[in-house]
This record gives C-alpha cells, sequence and structure tokens, in this order.
C-alpha cells in the first residue's frame, strides 16, 4: 500500500488546522477520522473534492474548538479508484493508526471496507453510495446520500414521475446503461418503475465501461422507436450517450436518467447546448440555494481552491453532501459525548441532524428516511461553457413536488434553441 | 429483418472507430511490434498528449489536430529520453523482459499521478468547430468528431509507413528489429536507432491524444481503457505492418460497431476479441505481419 505524499500532507494539515487558523489550542489527544479515498485513478475526480471538502471542514471545526474540546485530524490513503486496495487500508488505518471514526465513501469503494467495520463494529459514516446495506443490513451503517430507504428505485422515480405527466402518455421506454455497478442498480431501478407504470420495455441492454463510440448504441435505441430513454451511465459514458443522441438527430419525447457527470461543471460545460432538454439528476443546484443559504458558505472556500486544484471548480455535487456528512459526524459524536461506536450508533439512528443541505434523519437501514433527488431539466444552454451553470434557470427542477421550480417541456428539441 | 442502411451505417461508423484505434495502436506497432519494447505505458502518454492539447486549446486556442501536431517534436524527445532509460537500466543488461515489462507498467502509474498532480484530476475536453456536428449524405450519417480522427490517422500511417519505406533512417528502424549484427556491420548505431524509433512511436501518442479528446472528454487514468485492444490490434494485424494494424483495427472497430448496434452493446468486446483468437490459431503471424 502507498501512502501518498498528499496523504501526509492531509494529516499534517488536520492536526495543525487549529494553529493555521488561529483557533482554539489543544491539550487533548485529536481525535482521528480514518478513510481511504481515490485521489488517483478514475474517480479521483470525486475523491479530490471530498478530500478538499473534509480538509475545509476539519478547519473549520478546529478553529472553532474542535470536537468536545479535542482537536480533529484526518488520516488518509490514496486506494487509486481499486476496491482491492480498500481492505488493506482499513485495516491498516483501524491496526495501526488507531483511528476513532471511520468514513467511506463511493459505492464500489465502500463494499469492500465494510466486512472490516462490522468486524469491528465500527459506525460507518458513509457519502456518495448506493444501496449498499441492501445486502449487508449492517445496523452501524450510515449514508449521506438522499436516496432514501429504496436506494435502487430512486434513482430513476422522479424521472418516470415526470414522464408519466406528459400528454399523451408515454407507452414504450428503452433502458441502457453501463456494465457497472451503480449503472446497472440503476437501471434495475428504472426497470421495476417501468413496470409500475405499465410502460412496454422495447430495448434493456448494457454496454462495456470502455465503449469509445456511442453512435451504435443511439443507433440501436432509435430502431425500437421508444417514447422515452432511460440512461444508467458513467461521465465518460454521458458525454458520448448526449453526443451521439444529438449528432444522430435522435430526439425521443424524454432523454435522461441516472446519468454521472451531469453534475460536473466541466462536463456541463463541455456539453453545453447539447444538453438542452435532458433530464437527470442532482443533489443541489442553483435553482434551489434559496432553499439551503449555508451551503454558500461552503462553496465560497471551496471554489477557489478547486481551481488551483484542477478540481470541479463549481462544487455543486459532491462538495455541500460531503461537507453535510463531516456536519453529522460532528454532531453524533458531541451527543455521544465522545467516540464509543455503539453510543454514537444510538445517537445516529435517534437524531435529526441539522446541516448545510437540510435536515436528516436516518431511516432503520441507514439510508435517509425519505428520499429527496432533485430532477432537472438543462434548459437555455448556448454553446459550451460552464459559467451558464450558475444560472438558476439553466436547470430547471421538475421533481419532486417539493423543490419544483418549472414544467417539463417536451417532447426534446433541437440543441440549438 | 435487418435493415441494409443500418447495416451501412453500423459499419461506416466503425470505420470511423477503426480509425482511431489504429491511431492509438501505431505507436504500440513500433514499439512492440517492429523493436520488441512492451511498451505497456503508450495508452498513458496518448492521455498526455490530450492533455496537452487540452492546454493548447483552451489558452492558446489552437485547433486539436494541429496542438497534437505541434506537440510531437517534444513527445519525440521523451521517447527518446524513455528509451535511454529502458536500454541503461534493463536492455543493456539484457533484463528486458519481465524487468522490461515491470518498467513500463510503472511508467503508466507515474505519468497518471504527474497528470493529477499537474493538470487536476476533472474531465478535460476541447472546442473545435467539428465536434458536435455530422453529415448526411442520404441516409447515412457521420459525426465529424469521427471522421476528423479517422482522417488524420490514415494520413498518420501513411506517412510514417512512406518514411520507413522510403529513408535511410527508416530502412534502419526495420532492419534494427530484425538483425542488430547486421545493422553495426552497416555502420549504423542500433541504440540510436532505436532510440529515434522509440520516439517515433511516443511522437504519435502526441497525436493519437489530440484524436483522443476529440472524440471524448479525458481524465488522468482513461488511456487504460485502451491497452487491450490497442495491443490487440497489434498482435492481430501482424508485427511490425503498418496496414496489417489499421486493418486489423477497423475489424475491431466494424465488430464492435455492427454487435453493438445489431444486437447487444455490452457483447461487443468479447466477440471483437474473439476474432483474435482464431486468427492467431490459424494465422500466428498475424493478418500481414512478420513471422512470431
Amino acid at each position: 500500500m502507498t501512502q501518498f505524499p498528499i496523504g501526509r500532507r492531509t494529516v499534517i494539515a488536520g492536526a495543525l488546522g487549529s494553529v493555521v487558523h488561529g483557533g482554539a489550542s489543544f491539550a487533548a489527544e485529536p481525535i482521528k477520522i480514518g478513510f481511504s479515498i481515490p485521489q488517483t485513478g478514475g474517480l479521483a475526480a470525486i475523491g479530490l473534492q471530498a478530500l478538499l471538502t473534509m480538509q475545509i471542514w476539519a478547519e473549520d471545526v478546529n478553529a472553532a474548538g474542535g470536537i468536545i474540546g479535542r482537536p480533529v485530524q484526518l488520516v488518509t490513503y490514496d486506494d487509486q479508484s481499486n476496491p482491492a486496495n480498500v481492505p488493506r487500508i482499513y485495516t491498516k488505518l483501524l491496526d495501526v493508526d488507531k483511528i476513532d471514526l471511520l468514513v467511506t465513501n463511493g459505492t464500489n469503494l465502500t463494499v469492500p471496507a465494510m466486512p472490516i467495520a462490522i468486524q469491528r463494529g465500527m459506525v460507518v459514516f458513509c457519502m456518495l453510495a448506493l444501496a449498499v446495506n441492501e445486502k449487508f443490513k449492517y445496523g452501524r451503517f450510515f449514508q449521506t446520500m438522499p436516496y432514501g430507504p429504496r436506494g435502487k428505485e430512486s434513482i430513476s422515480e422522479g424521472f418516470f414521475e415526470v414522464a408519466m405527466a406528459m400528454t399523451p402518455k408515454p407507452a414504450t421506454v428503452a433502458l441502457v446503461g453501463a456494465d457497472a455497478e451503480f449503472a446497472k442498480n440503476a437501471v434495475d431501478g428504472a426497470r421495476e418503475q417501468a413496470k409500475k407504470h405499465g410502460l412496454k420495455i422495447v430495448y434493456d441492454r448494457t454496454y462495456p465501461p470502455p465503449t469509445v463510440d456511442f453512435g451504435p448504441v443511439i443507433r440501436g435505441i432509435a430502431g425500437t422507436n421508444p417514447d422515452i430513454v432511460y440512461v444508467g451511465s458513467y461521465p465518460v459514458d454521458t458525454s458520448g450517450m448526449i453526443r451521439a443522441a444529438r449528432e444522430l438527430n435522435f430526439r425521443p419525447k424524454l432523454f435522461g436518467g441516472g446519468m454521472v457527470g451531469t453534475q460536473a461543471a466541466t462536463l456541463k460545460g463541455d456539453l453545453g447546448e447539447m444538453l438542452n432538454d435532458v433530464v437527470s439528476y442532482e443533489l443541489y443546484c442553483p435553482a434551489v440555494a434559496a432553499r439551503f443559504p449555508n451551503v454558500e458558505a461552503v462553496l465560497k472556500k471551496y471554489q477557489p481552491r478547486a481551481k488551483q486544484k484542477g478540481i470541479d471548480p463549481q462544487g455543486y455535487y459532491v462538495p455541500p453532501f460531503c461537507y453535510a456528512t463531516m456536519e453529522i459526524l460532528h454532531q453524533a459524536v458531541t451527543g455521544a459525548g465522545g467516540t464509543d461506536q455503539e453510543k454514537i450508533a444510538k445517537v445516529m439512528h435517534a437524531t435529526t441532524f441539522k446541516t448545510v443541505v437540510g435536515d436528516i434523519k436516518f431511516g432503520p437501514d441507514g439510508e435517509w428516511d425519505h428520499p429527496r433527488m432533485l430532477w432537472v431539466q438543462f434548459r437555455g444552454l448556448k454553446g459550451q461553457g460552464m459559467d451558464q451553470f450558475t444560472n438558476p434557470a439553466a436547470e430547471v427542477v421538475v421533481s419532486p413536488a417539493a423543490y419544483k421550480t418549472g414544467e417539463l417541456r417536451y417532447p426534446m428539441g433541437l440543441a440549438k434553441q | 429483418m435487418v435493415d441494409p442502411l443500418a447495416v451501412v451505417n453500423a459499419v461506416v461508423a466503425g470505420v470511423m472507430l477503426g480509425g482511431f484505434y489504429a491511431a492509438v495502436a501505431l505507436g504500440i506497432a513500433i514499439a512492440f511490434g517492429m523493436l520488441d519494447i512492451p511498451n505497456l505505458s503508450h495508452p498513458a502518454f496518448v492521455v498526455a498528449g490530450a492533455f496537452s492539447t487540452w492546454q493548447l486549446n483552451s489558452h492558446l486556442g489552437l485547433d486539436p489536430v494541429v496542438a497534437g501536431l505541434a506537440m510531437a517534436p517534444v513527445f519525440f524527445g521523451l521517447g527518446w529520453l524513455v528509451y535511454r532509460l529502458y536500454y541503461v537500466c534493463f536492455e543493456r543488461r539484457g533484463e528486458a523482459a519481465l524487468q522490461g515489462l515491470a518498467f513500463f507498467f510503472g511508467l503508466l502509474f507515474i505519468t497518471e499521478v504527474a497528470l493529477v498532480m499537474t493538470a487536476g484530476a476533472d474531465y478535460r475536453s476541447v472546442v473545435a468547430p467539428y465536434i458536435g456536428v455530422s453529415f448526411t449524405v442520404g441516409s447515412l450519417v457521420v459525426p465529424q468528431r469521427m471522421l476528423v480522427p479517422f482522417l488524420v490517422s490514415v494520413v498518420m500511417i501513411a506517412v510514417l509507413h512512406q518514411y520507413l519505406l522510403r529513408t535511410f533512417t527508416g530502412r534502419a528502424i526495420q532492419a534494427v528489429a530484425q538483425d542488430e549484427v547486421a545493422l553495426r556491420l552497416m555502420g549504423v548505431g542500433p541504440m540510436r536507432i532505436k532510440g529515434l524509433a522509440f520516439g517515433l512511436a511516443t511522437a504519435t501518442a502526441s497525436v493519437a491524444g489530440a484524436l483522443l479528446i476529440i472524440i471524448q472528454p479525458v481524465e488522468p487514468s482513461i488511456g487504460r481503457e485502451f491497452i487491450g485492444r490497442a495491443f490487440a490490434a497489434v498482435v492481430l494485424g501482424g508485427m511490425g505492418s503498418f496496414w496489417g494494424m489499421l486493418f486489423a483495427s477497423i475489424i475491431l472497430g466494424i465488430t464492435e460497431s455492427l454487435v453493438s448496434d445489431m444486437w447487444n452493446p455490452s457483447w461487443a468486446p468479447a466477440i471483437a476479441f474473439g476474432f483474435l483468437l482464431p486468427t492467431l490459431a490459424f494465422r500466428s503471424s498475424g493478418l500481414l505481419g512478420r513471422k512470431l
């Protein structure tokens, strides 16, 4: 296993946070928070955003006096986006680094950490993971993404609700997704939704993750003439799918789905007007900024540092919920009066946490007790460029009703509008 | 019933895709096919080429293809240096086989980490007038994002092929793969020629990287996805044969495209690679290559 310099810097930054920021001086032992995070490899774009946000949180907490009078110290290693590295990292964190609290992130990188966490009875503070606890059913697992108790379905539920409100109602659907964990879960959920709404599935295929040209996939879908198309994809595939659909002038009534990447500023900026009318999910976007005013302060700290590090310069997707995860950790340790895992787990189940992304209450499975995925439709985009996505009108929230900022526009129009 | 027009569209898309695969595989065709150097890090160099194209495109507004060509001499120098290191550490001591493989595998990761440290881990893309548009001939639709890489790739292969055929250095590069001693007797230093050839192979990564970022956004680790396809194209086409490699790449592209369009996309790589096995069973030298 390799501990990269950035990991060492993280430890030092965490430990010295109070000194750097002129906050309280600590006599007590630090609370060590350990996690594996992708700093290189395919998931680094997400991992580095999470790491930066956690560093910002640690600085904020240490400047304000720490948690129960103890400073926080982040201990982290690069898992290189490789799940095979994860068990070794968590074993070292627990046995050698003697961490007090354990954090995980991402579906594929949380699953291999679970057996170790369960064996040691550790509370798992998890972020950005889909339906991990469905199989483990671990009572000390808590995940901060707002999927709710039916994880697989939540990544398609809003899309189908919106689709079924169209007039006339759609009758056929094409389902397509990458042959990988998250996308398969998303398409599984979409299949259930299609059955629930009585839609005829005319195309139901997966594609291998290293696909370069999505033209043939889109042609295959277009050949079945579906009313709506649900896509479960990863960032590069999302870009390939949307480009191919536009280049081949494929315009069903509704196109979109659980498309990872439509939340990332650089990818959105690259696709620009090609995204017009596409419907995808978001966790936070400028259209709902007024509902979560405390996110702005986090992003103000995050954005200048992200630009320097060459990671998502807007940070609407990862940082708010990552910061919220750490706020929950803070409140849980305070509530438990220490790092006793049993006490923390009890507090986690019993408390409604106040976070920058709103109130969070966990259900028995450790997921949010209700889903709150935002379904947005991209509108009015011109050419390329990420700056246009700071405009609340660029992403109209079409579901759920409580956060709705506009009605769905259909059928899918041209890219240039 | 199969729509003939759909088949034509899929075949044309496959040809375009194959052309791009050939651009990625060209450097491996030189390094592995001609010099017997298992350069596993070549796809990472391609991604480095894509990042340098992104820099020139976003800061100076250079067309991606022009940017890729402009950076080719820098990549040539880099390749020459890498070969010198490889020669001094492994080849000279006769430890090129397994240690060499480990060296290039390590270089792949070092290149990726260097890209994360210098350019960040985010997705990068370029702007060009031919991205996002397509031209239509009857019912045939060809995305220019795929057509431009195909054309550039074929021209690059043709130019390098002519260079190897018609220049003294080019013929020396072909000779060094076959008989180093004979080349020495002709008064030519094999190390110098191998360094030049490896530099050329790395220079093609700069152009291939430009073509990659035209097709899709890139992040530092994306090159790993091309290792299998690129080596398969070189072996299937025949070691040392550029046209064989292009032919094999196009076969891979057409197979992937047809299977994705007509059948099931998830079967595309299995069927494309499945073609490799019987070909090598019945023709061990590949489609157009020298004996293995």
